[in-house]
């Protein structure tokens, strides 16, 4: 985390793993809050997708994890910080196509493998870092001073 | 196409949100997979899905989806439902197959609200 002097808002959340009764409530909350702010709703419109993305692999592969959400006058971040499996070879968990979902997830819509790249292509900055058998962090940048 | 002429067309029923039937339609997204839906769906677009999860009401709040049609007779679980009114999110029942829901609409002149993209 920063300690940005910029920073106009910061938020923190959790998510619990498997827990796909509340999957998106992280996501739709920083949706409103940024409405609230009042950025033009394609800005918003991807920072949500890509949280949701981000939140819907925490239900589905990890234990738990911490979000900060932060907004300065020039970029909106969030950051998940789970607990859990880990990504053993990011490059290939980043291809489109790859997943290692059940059929219990297809059933939810998701577990095509689309979701990191989802996140890529909505993201200015995406940084990704994970350890197996310890957790994964996903920091995703917008810009927003457009 | 307003929302009430989309109800209409489909032959379907308007569950939820029905003071928001004047709203206009500017295009339309069907799948069953929320992430195609978040990668390839515009703004504005009606989602037709068999989808009846949590995640379909969420999936079209996160794109900027401003109603949801549940194709072939599928209804939705109460919760769900329920989700969708808090949302102030527009859902329709109706027994057509996704094919013949979106024949229908595209007859209609409501165009795709959904990206193109080339086999990879
Ligand atoms: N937070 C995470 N913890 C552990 N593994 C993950 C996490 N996020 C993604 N993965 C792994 O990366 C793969 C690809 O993720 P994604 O692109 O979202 O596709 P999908 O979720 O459809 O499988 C997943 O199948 C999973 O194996
Ligand atoms: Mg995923």
């Amino acid at each position: 985390m920063s300690d940005d002097p910029e920073i106009m808002l910061r938020e923190r959340f959790s998510i619990q793993g498997g827990d796909f009764g509340r999957a998106g409530r992280v996501s739709t909350t920083i949706k409103s809050m940024l409405k609230q702010i009042g950025f033009p709703a394609p800005l918003i419109r991807r920072v949500a997708i890509a949280t949701y993305e981000a939140e819907i692999n925490v239900v589905v592969y990890a234990d738990r994890a911490d979000v900060t959400f932060e907004v300065t006058p020039t970029v909106i971040r969030v950051i998940l910080e789970d607990e859990g499996r880990g990504i053993a070879d990011l490059d290939l968990a980043m291809q489109e196509g790859y997943s290692t979902a059940t059929d219990e997830i297809r059933e939810m819509g998701f577990g095509a493998g689309m979701g990191l790249p989802n996140i890529k292509r909505n993201a200015d900055d995406l940084e990704i870092t994970s350890e197996v058998g310890v957790g994964t962090t996903v920091r995703i940048t917008v810009l927003a001073g457009e | 196409m307003t929302l009430n002429e989309v109800v209409h067309v489909l032959e379907g029923e308007l569950v939820c949100c029905a003071e928001k039937d004047s709203m206009e339609i500017t295009g339309v997204c069907a799948s069953d997979l929320m992430s195609d839906v978040l990668a390839f769906g515009t703004a504005g677009s009606l989602l037709i899905t068999g989808l009846t999860n949590a995640q379909s009401v969420n999936t079209a709040e996160v794109a900027d989806v401003v109603a949801i049609a549940y194709a072939r007779g599928k209804r939705p679980a109460d919760s769900v439902l329920l989700l969708a009114e808090e949302k102030g999110m527009p859902v329709i029942l109706c027994g057509l197959s996704l094919y013949e829901a979106c024949g229908r609409l595209y007859e209609h002149g409501l165009v795709s609200g959904s990206e193109i993209r080339e086999p990879q």
